[in-house]
Formats: structure tokens, sequence, C-alpha cells
């Protein structure tokens, strides 16, 4: 059971007892609990934030093979439904947005700090729900081929991505690469903020209210460097997301991630940690999670083959 | 040797004259806009692989060679072609371009002479294809912002390049050109079989008076590609090859993060349902299987038929492979020439022995081969199962895989259960049926109803285990350049 967050009980226990959390990972639709029993509580200004789940290889596993059934139905759906279905995302989160500040400001941030992170998290669901339908006009192309066929370029979602979320910025990090990943039709297994995973989880509890498809996010709270070597080896796996690191020890952790990924060629991109700025929301983010399709049809020459039409 | 067997037209041989050709008894490395030697001795025959007769000497370059080809070409894209007014540097472009034409020619003879191909084929496709590249791109330099909305494009210095054997110029062709176009300098190593086309066009370069150092082409076996690839002052890494090779350039670029594309192997599905139109599906599987040997890492070469047409399509192409030639490259009568080289055909023999003892049955027709030079049949294997090695691992020989399905969703699991993605190939006269296949398959490039088709305004690449990044068209731009 996890400890209280002292400040919060503080305010609040001369009224009444408050009933405290159960932090619960997210995994194809559902909050289980770790499946090894273990957990972590990681402090904030010396204040545990509670008890969270410790992943264990097997939890991963497990979201892969959600995030993979999942991932044909979702690519399936009309760039209009997951449009609809990411701008509900805001809706819920919307009405969620003093507990996320709440619970951004438990986590380290000031009060303007955290009223912004989710006010920018909230638009960053409104900007990448009009992407859904769109994206792919702005990077398709007709080839003007030198021969008699119909040519054309179309991007395809790449699959399941796995995605290292921002330290620094336990929501807004997470959002602004979970939604650019989702809209053209991936499915997602993320890792929370190691230090700071409160967000995350409450993120999922607007997701599951917000008609996306069971397992098409999915998220594992834990240790990076407990996991890296699983997910960077997984070979149900296509891509990965990643945040830079400015240390030494995180930079040796994205080299072993970079050299296991090798195995099945997953596609590993990185980003600077800070989500802030209004050009860090761009549909070049969905581009980097789709493959280039090109299709090729040949064209009968009806005039040159002496047609009246 | 041209006449397969009696049953069949004489032809008389068609050789296509080698007197226009100009060929150095020895050839140096081409760094900094001159051919110059190397700082190491070491050189190497290449041969004809029709009659392993010697063709020229190439120098085997040492990792002083490559820093110094590294060099020139950083020295030329700090003060030169970075520089320069894009419009400017697509003129250079389509110089080239022009260049190759005029000298196509000479250009395909050397391609056949080197690397065994028919000369049909090197001068049908390979030459203009390669001309046409480096047309395409050369009109891209000077309009790369209308290509990325919103972005200010910028190159990314010194592109360090590793093409393959199967396509020496084109390949080259695929490289250089968006490389340039986008303001980039690049070092390119040719395979160790087939340089004397590339080595043909750093003289192309020459004429065209490119600034020196833009491009350098150094030669040599593995491991000249390997320190050019690590080289610590390259910015771009751009290989096409095998999936094995593929992947330990990616692992040595874990420490770096560098950029990098990879075109690899293949494993492709060519699709044939009951209601396609049969000839042209039988034509369409021997072009994407026989094109080029097999030496075609978008080669369809499992091929999968719907039952009910089982019988007539294996007859079809039981006809078709007796009436194929095999023979010297230079007759313009033949459709599959030599084997690339010994080794190739190594591997090649190997995988047909494996696909006998595995239990599939094999089909070659009968037809005499030359004595000397490097030679496999056309060959098809039927009754052959999804586990079996044959169809689960590339050949790059003309190598064919036969299965056969009954439903669309059994064929498109069977189809994508691969590691590679990079082509695929569908036939039926439904077009709703077409468009099915064409989004459930995972591959980079679908061909409906045709196969083989190439294009530089078309962008070529695979999914999963066959690489990563696109050549040709808009969206290989992309990959040399930084979107800021």
């Amino acid at each position: 059971m996890a400890k209280t967050n002292k400040t919060r009980s503080a305010q609040l226990e001369n009224q009444r007892l408050p009933v405290l959390k159960t932090y619960k990972m997210f995994i194809g639709g559902t909050f289980p609990r770790t499946e090894s029993g273990r957990y972590y509580a990681p402090k904030v200004k010396g204040q545990s934030l509670g008890n969270f789940c410790l992943a264990s290889r097997k939890d991963l596993r497990n979201s892969v093979v959600a995030a993979r059934s999942a991932q044909p139905g979702w690519a399936a759906r009309s760039g209009y439904n997951r449009s609809q279905i990411l701008y509900r995302m805001a809706e819920m989160l919307e009405g969620r947005h003093g507990q996320m500040v709440d619970e951004l400001r438990l986590q380290g941030a000031t009060n303007r700090q955290a009223i912004s992170e989710v006010n920018l998290s909230i638009e960053r669901a409104v900007y990448y729900a009009g992407w859904c339908d769109k994206f792919q006009q702005v990077f398709s192309s007709v080839n003007p081929v030198a021969s008699q066929h119909f040519n054309f370029s179309l991007l395809e979602p790449t699959g399941v991505v796995f995605h290292v979320a921002s330290e620094n910025q336990p929501l807004l990090g997470l959002v602004s690469l979970v939604l650019p990943i989702i809209a053209s039709g991936n499915t997602v297994v993320c890792l929370a903020s190691e230090n700071k995973p409160m967000s995350a989880i409450s993120l999922t509890e607007a997701i599951a209210t917000s008609d996306v498809p069971a397992g098409v996010v999915n998220v594992l709270t834990g240790h990076l460097d407990e996991l890296s070597a699983h997910f960077s080896s997984h070979l149900d796996i296509n891509s990965i997301a990643l945040n830079r690191f400015n240390s030494k020890q995180g930079n040796r952790t994205v080299r072993s991630i970079r050299e296991q990924a090798v195995e099945n060629l997953k596609r590993v991109k990185e980003y600077d940690q800070n989500w802030t700025p209004t050009n860090r929301q761009n549909p070049y983010l969905i581009a980097d999670f789709c493959e280039v399709k090109t299709t090729w049809h040949p064209i009968e020459k009806i005039s040159a083959a002496g047609s009246p039409y | 040797m041209n006449q397969p067997t009696d049953n069949h037209w004489p032809l008389t041989e068609a050789l296509e004259s080698r007197e226009s050709i100009r060929l150095a008894k020895s050839y140096g490395l081409f760094v900094n806009g001159q051919f110059i030697r190397s700082s190491g001795s070491k050189k190497y025959w290449t041969i004809n692989p029709a009659n392993e007769k010697r063709l020229s000497r190439i120098t085997e370059s040492t990792p002083k060679d490559v820093d110094r080809a590294v060099r020139a070409a950083r020295n030329c894209y700090e003060k030169h072609w970075s520089r320069m007014k894009p419009s400017e540097r697509g003129k250079y472009i389509y110089r080239i371009a022009r260049l190759i034409q005029e000298q196509s020619r000479e250009l395909a003879i050397l391609e056949t002479l080197d690397g065994g191909k028919p000369i049909r084929e090197s001068r049908d496709i390979d030459i203009p294809l390669a001309a046409a590249h480096f047309f395409y791109y050369a009109g891209w330099a000077d309009k790369l912002k209308y290509a990325f909305p919103n972005r200010n494009p910028r190159p990314l210095g010194v592109a360090a390049q590793v093409i393959p054997w199967n396509f020496p110029l084109l390949m080259a062709a695929w490289k250089i050109a968006p490389a340039l176009a986008c303001g980039n300098t690049v070092v390119l190593k040719p395979a160790e079989t087939t340089s004397l086309t590339a080595l043909k066009l750093a003289e192309i370069i020459q004429q065209a008076d490119l600034p020196a150092g833009a491009v350098n082409i150094i030669t040599g076996h593995g491991p000249v590609g390997q320190s050019l690839i690590q080289h610590p002052d390259v910015d771009k890494i751009a290989f096409t090859g095998s999936t094995h090779v593929g992947k330990s350039i990616q692992t040595a670029l874990a420490t770096s993060g560098k950029r990098s594309t990879l075109e690899l192997g293949g494993k492709a599905a060519n699709i044939i349902f009951a209601d396609a139109p049969i000839d042209q599906a039988v034509e369409g599987v021997v072009n994407g299987i026989y094109f080029n040997q097999g030496h075609v890492c978008c080669a369809g070469s499992r091929l999968f038929v719907e039952e009910s047409v089982y019988d007539q399509v294996i007859e079809k192409i039981k006809d078709r492979i007796d009436t194929l030639r095999v023979g010297e490259p230079l007759d313009k009568n033949t459709d599959i020439g030599a084997i690339n080289s010994k080794k190739q055909l190594a591997i090649i023999d190997q995988y047909i022995e494996l696909g006998t003892a595995e239990g599939a049955h094999l089909y070659q027709p009968d037809c005499p081969l030359p004595d000397s030079g490097f030679w496999c049949l056309p060959t098809m294997f039927t009754d052959v199962s999804q586990s079996n090695r044959i169809s689960r691992e590339e050949i790059f020989g003309p190598v064919l895989a036969v299965q056969t399905f009954r439903t669309v969703a059994e064929v498109i699991k069977k189809a994508n259960n691969t590691r590679y993605g990079l082509s695929a190939g569908v036939w039926t006269n439904k077009g709703s049926k077409i468009f099915n296949m064409t989004s459930q398959l995972k591959a980079g490039v679908i061909w409906a109803n045709t196969y083989n088709q190439f294009d530089p305004a078309s962008p070529f690449g695979g999914y999963k285990e066959s690489g990563f990044g696109r050549e040709g068209g808009l969206h290989g731009l992309a990959a040399y350049l930084a979107l800021k």
C-alpha cells in the first residue's frame, strides 16, 4: 500500500482521513500492478511520492503483446476517427486540470511551471488531433515517373514504438511524443519519468476514458537501467523514442540501447529534453515514426491503342 | 552457348564491340579532383566474371588514403560546395547527367565486362537510369525549401557512401546525386569486384569540372569501407548491401549516433491470384527473379500462387525458363549473364543444394554453359515450405521458391512473415483487391501488375530489417539534410 504524500494529507487531516491512491501501470487498457510485486518510492525534496510499480521484463513483454495486437486495428481506423479520439483526450485532460497541476507541484514544479505544463499538454493534444487526418496530405506524393505507371508514396505507421519519457517534464514530455507516435496509427509502450512517475499514471486514467482502444497506449513505471536491455533487444518493437541525457551514465545507456536495437534494426530517434517551445510540436514528429510506402501500377495507354474515347 | 537447346530458334551471335572503350591498365584513387597513387602499394585485378580474364588493376586504399579523401571532402564542403549558390550546384550536377548520357555506350560495355550483367540490361536500364538520377536531383538543388514546408533544410557535411556490386554505376548515382544536390560532399567506395564504372564516373566528374574534393572515389575491399564509415570526420553514412554488413555498420555507429541510411537485403513476395492476367504475371515473375541474375535486393524470390491456377502458372514459368539464354553478357540476345564473382556463385550453389536437401523440388533448364566464368542456371524450387531456408534467407541469385495459397488472409500472413520488408508484387485484375493487398503488405515498394520498375522520382527503401531511409524522389532528399 502506498504511503501518503504528506503535504497533501497534512492539509486535509483535520477534516477527514484521505483515501490514498495505489499507483498502478497501464497495460492493454487495464490497470495491473507489476507481476513482480516489486515497488520503488521516488522522493522529491526528501519526501516520498508513494510506492510505484517497479516494472519487470515480463511486464514489458506483456505490454508489447498488448501494443502489437492493438496496432493493426488502430492503424485501420480512419484519420477522422483517430482525430476525434485525440481530441477526446484533450477534453479528458481539461477536466483533470487541477489534479494534474497538483501532482506536478508534488513532483517539484512551481505553481506557474505546473500550470504552464498542463496547459501546453492539453494544447498539444488538440494540435495533434488536428493532424491525424492531414499529415498524409502533407507528406505523401504522386511521383512523376518516366514510364506508363501510376506511382504514389504515402506514410504508414512503423508499428510498435517504445518511448522512454522525458525525465524533467513528466507530463508534457510524455504527451509530446505519445501524441505524434499514435496519430499515424502506431501503438506505444512508455516508460514513465523514473523520478516523477505520478503524472504519467494520471494521464493513463484520462486516456482510459478517451475512447483510446485498449493497448494503443501502455505505460510502465520503473528503472530505465533495468529495462533498457530488454526493450532495446525485443524483436517485436519497431522503433525507440529517447530523450537525450546529459550525463555520462545516460550516454552509456543510450549507446547500449543503440547497439542492441541493431538486432532487428529498430529505428532509434533521439530528442532534446525541453518540450516547452512551440516549435517542439510539428508534423515531422509524426513522420519520424512512419515508413514511406511506394506503390506502382501500369497505366493502359487507351489513346495510343486507338480508342475513339 | 547462345543456343539453349535444339528445340528453340537458333540465334546468331550479336556481340557488342569492345572497340569503343578506353580501359587503363591500372587505376589510382580519385581524391581532391585528381587521380592519385595510394600511400600503400597494394593493387588487385578486377576480372571479367564471364571468362575470368583480367581487365585492369585496382588500388587497395590504405587508412591514410581514406583520411586524405575525407579531408579533401571536408575542405571542399567548407570552402566551396556548401557555400555555392544552389542553382550553380544544380548546374554542375546537370553536367554530370549529360556527360553520362554522352558516354553511355562505353559505360554500358564496361559495366557488363566488369560485372557480368547482360549488355541489354546495362545499356537499357543501368546507365540511362544513372543519368536520369543525376538529372532529377540536379533540379532539386535550388528548390529544397519546397520539399520541407516550414523548415530550413541544411546540408549535413561529408557523406561516406559504400555501395554494392549488383548495380555499380546506378548505385553510385543513387548515392552521389542527392548528396551533392543537398550541398554535401562525398567519399564513395564502390564494391571491390565492380570499380570500373565508378572510376569512369570520376573521369566524368573531372570533365564536368566540379570543385576539387566535392566527390572522392576510393577503391578496395571491405576494410576500406569500414575505415571510411568509422572515420571521425564524416557526418553521414549511406550504405547499400547485405543486411549482415549493414548491421555491423549500425553497431559501429552506436557510440557516435551519426545519421545513417541503410538499404539492405530482401526476400520479396510476388503474389499471383487466380484472376490475374496470367501471361503478364508469368513475365513479371521471370523478370522479378532472373533480372540481373537475381542479384537484386528487391528480387521477387518468393512466389505465391493461388492454388486453382498453380499448375498452369508453373507450366508457363517452365516454358519461359527453357527459353532464357544464359551466356556471354556482351551478346545482345543474352537474358542471364554471369554471376558476379566466384564467391557469390559458391553461396548460390550452396542454397541450391540446401533447397533439395530440405525437400523442395528443383527445376532447371537443359542448357549448356560456357567453360570458363561463373554461371548459374535459372532455378525454380516448388513444394517449398514457409520454414525452408530457401524461402527465408536472401540468396541473391536466380533462385525462385514457390509456395501456394487459398485465401487473401493466408497469403498476406505468409508474405509478411519475414524479417525483410523491401518490396512485394501483386498480380490480380481486381482493383479493390490490389488496394487491399498493397495496403497490407509490409514493404517499402509494392509493384501491382508489374515488377522491378525503378525511377529517380520514385522513393525506394525498406521496412524492418531491409534497412531505413529512402532513396529517390522527394523523400530521398531527407537523408541528406538537417531540417532546422
